[in-house]
């Protein structure tokens, strides 16, 4: 059965990437919007960090509009929207994004979810809203706001803000988490466990699972098989000490994703490793067209 | 003066802060500097912060770490030497903390049973950093141990954890937290707030309860305020002084790099240096010769029919390009930390699953101590 790796990722409008940190989300949220911005859809690429990492993977690709949205910047506009504009700079320039956040925590990352909920209501014209996620237990910890404060805050502007955010996060055709890992035993380990406290605790869809830096050099031979055709000396131990250092990550691969397809019933996508010091924007047209569906036997 | 070794840090040193973006192997290694300390001789206790479940036992603590250090048992006999664990809990510290400052039991059991001190504990952005600021403080006053390694909690602004301490305080200078106190104060509480637009607004964001929760909570708090302010000043001291070390942990890839380098300006603007650079999982060189040496061996066994041969030096050119294009941008880092001790830690074929695993990085770790330069 053929699947589309881009309907998979774009089924819902807003996508959220989770996952570790240095796993590649990143990576995995700059390949999505381009892949999908190569099938003519307009993409809004967002980021929560005030370091710009995804626009500047994404650059010089005026397709693609990007964001960064920072808890202080939501507050900003939630002050602005609710009534309160004319004292919304005073309060900004006076720091209260500190001692509201912490008066009802998770508001901030309940703001920054709500103001990405208007993006999806108000901009129609996009049709997919990519958003790379914040690290690791972060990730959860955003999600699971609006369930917290909808339970401490039962009225008020909050309380509705909470509920509307449920309903999205509640509704697989307005939004999913993509989560991303590496091949690897660790990531893996932790990608499951974080899969289970988001389905338990979130309740929000989850899209495919991208595994970055999957080796798709394909089968080595044994070296030993090959005695005698070989160089002798260092230049000989180089070539069998690569084979099987390569050889051993393969199957360790394997093995990550075969746990990763037995304990997880959701679709697997991978993108291959790059012989590279990093990702950088150049290699991003390569790592389109190669982002795939795997499928292992059961 | 000669170049510093690993070996030095970990034999002299007081306090090693190791600092680095996330995913770098910040945690194994910092496990990896306690267990070799203690192999030398010396009383070391290691802070982590979550630590995979895979590294606790990798430190022989498979019943879990807590928030109170807890003995390893080392793999080798060493004289007088010790390895001790524990796993940062924020929550649990801060509640320590708010014991140790209030004026009575009572004061202290009303502040922990507050629910906006329970978001402040476990909720308020830099409370982590500011905890393992807190812990390292108490553990450096230890008589128990003799090297405190901490493990900083991942960030992507570095500067976290320098910040953490001054932020509680900034918090209490607050103009809104001082408004809010103030209604105690003259006894006219509920007239004050109603009369306060900055107050009303806030409760308009946060609903009035929470805003009332925060005002009991900064009103049961001003007795204290003095103990943690000297507090939070001498843990920004201790960060500060010349006992304490850094080491900055990386991996070989363009991002991770700029972030360490990025952290090195910033230790050096607060006039402290690195003191050592771990650069995890780097490919090996793979033998003296070239990725375009490999490749031109790969092209003459395809001429020569032998396509097996030819897969392998292939495969030998493209690992080889990467360790090439690692060590590349590995030059920019080298130049921003100056003469700091320098290790490298090759890609090993899996995670660590035990002692051993961290034995396997030991090797390397200090083995390669300045020689890479």
């Amino acid at each position: 059965m053929d699947v589309d790796p881009l309907a998979l990722v774009t089924a819902a409008r807003l996508m959220v990437v989770a996952g570790k940190g240095g796993v590649g989300k990143t990576t995995v949220s700059a390949v999505v919007a381009r892949a999908a911005a190569d099938a003519g859809r307009r993409v809004l690429a967002v980021e929560l960090e005030e370091k710009p990492a995804l626009a500047g993977l994404l650059r010089g690709d005026p397709r693609i509009e990007t964001l960064t949205l920072t808890p202080s910047e939501a507050l900003e506009h939630y002050l602005n929207t609710h009534g309160l504009a004319r004292i919304s700079r005073r309060l900004m320039n006076t720091g209260v994004i500190d001692v509201v956040s912490t008066a009802s925590p998770g508001i901030d990352d309940l703001l920054v979810l709500a103001q990405l909920k208007s993006l999806a209501r108000e901009r129609s014209d996009l049709d997919l809203i990519v958003v790379d996620g914040p690290a690791a237990g972060h990730a959860i910890t955003l999600l699971q706001s609006p369930a917290g404060l909808a339970e401490a805050v039962t009225s008020g502007p909050v309380a509705s803000q909470a509920r509307e955010v449920l309903d999205m996060l509640h509704d697989p055709r307005r939004c999913q988490v993509v989560m991303v890992t590496t091949p690897d035993t660790t990531p893996v380990t932790e990608l499951i466990e974080t899969a289970f406290a988001l389905e338990d605790r979130v309740g929000v869809q989850l899209g495919p699972i991208v595994v970055n830096g999957v080796d798709t050099f394909g089968a080595l031979p044994d070296p030993a098989e090959l005695a005698g055709r070989q160089p002798s000396g260092a230049e000989g131990r180089a070539l069998s000490d690569a084979a099987t250092s390569r050889r051993t990550r393969q199957h360790r691969q394997a093995v990550a994703l075969r746990r990763l397809a037995d304990e997880l019933p959701l679709p697997l996508l991978a993108l291959p490793w790059l012989p590279t010091a990093g990702i950088t924007s150049a290699d991003l047209p390569h790592l389109v067209s190669q982002l795939h569906a795997v499928t292992l036997p059961s | 003066m000669s170049t510093p070794t690993l070996d030095d840090l970990i034999e002299t040193a007081g306090v090693i802060v190791c600092c680095g973006s996330g995913g770098v192997g910040k945690t194994t290694t910092a496990a990896t500097l306690a267990l070799a300390a203690a192999l030398r001789g010396r009383r070391a206790v290691v802070v982590t912060i979550d630590p995979a479940r895979r590294l606790a036992e990798a430190l022989g603590a498979s019943g879990g770490l807590t928030n109170d250090p807890r003995r390893l048992d080392l793999p080798l006999a060493a004289e007088g030497g010790e390895l001790w664990a524990l796993m940062l809990d924020a929550r649990a510290t801060f509640d320590d903390l708010v014991r140790t400052y209030a004026p009575t039991p009572e004061r202290a059991a009303g502040i922990l049973a507050n629910s906006f001190y329970r978001n402040v504990s476990s909720a308020m952005s830099g409370t982590q950093e500011y905890m393992a600021g807190e812990k390292l403080y108490s553990l450096v006053h230890d008589d128990r141990f003799d090297l405190v390694i901490v493990d900083t909690p991942p960030t992507r602004r570095a500067l976290d954890f320098f910040e953490a301490p001054g932020r509680l305080t900034r918090f209490l200078d607050h103009r809104v937290a001082r408004i809010m106190l103030a209604p105690a104060r003259t006894s006219l509480r509920v007239v004050n707030l109603a009369a306060q637009p900055l107050l009303r607004t806030l409760g308009r964001v946060v609903g009035a309860s929470a805003l009332a929760d925060a005002m009991a909570f900064l009103q049961a708090f001003e007795g204290m305020e003095r103990g943690f302010r000297d507090r939070a000043h001498a843990v920004g001291e201790l960060l500060g002084a010349a006992e304490t070390r850094y080491v900055l942990v990386a991996s070989p890839r363009h991002d991770t790099i700029d972030e360490a380098r990025f952290f090195a300006d910033e230790l050096r603007r607060r006039h402290r240096r690195v003191a050592a650079v771990v650069v995890n999982r780097i490919h090996p060189l793979y033998g003296p010769g070239s990725a375009a040496n490999a490749r031109h061996r790969a092209g003459q066994a395809r001429d020569l029919g032998d396509a097996d041969l030819a897969r392998l030096w292939d495969n030998l050119a493209e690992l080889r390009h990467v360790a090439e294009a690692e060590r590349a941008q590995l030059t920019a880092l080298h130049e921003a930390v100056g003469d700091a001790a320098w290790a490298e830690v090759p890609l090993l074929d899996d995670d660590m699953t035990d002692l051993g695993g961290l034995m396997a990085i030991m090797t390397p770790l200090f083995a390669s101590t300045s020689a890479g330069r």
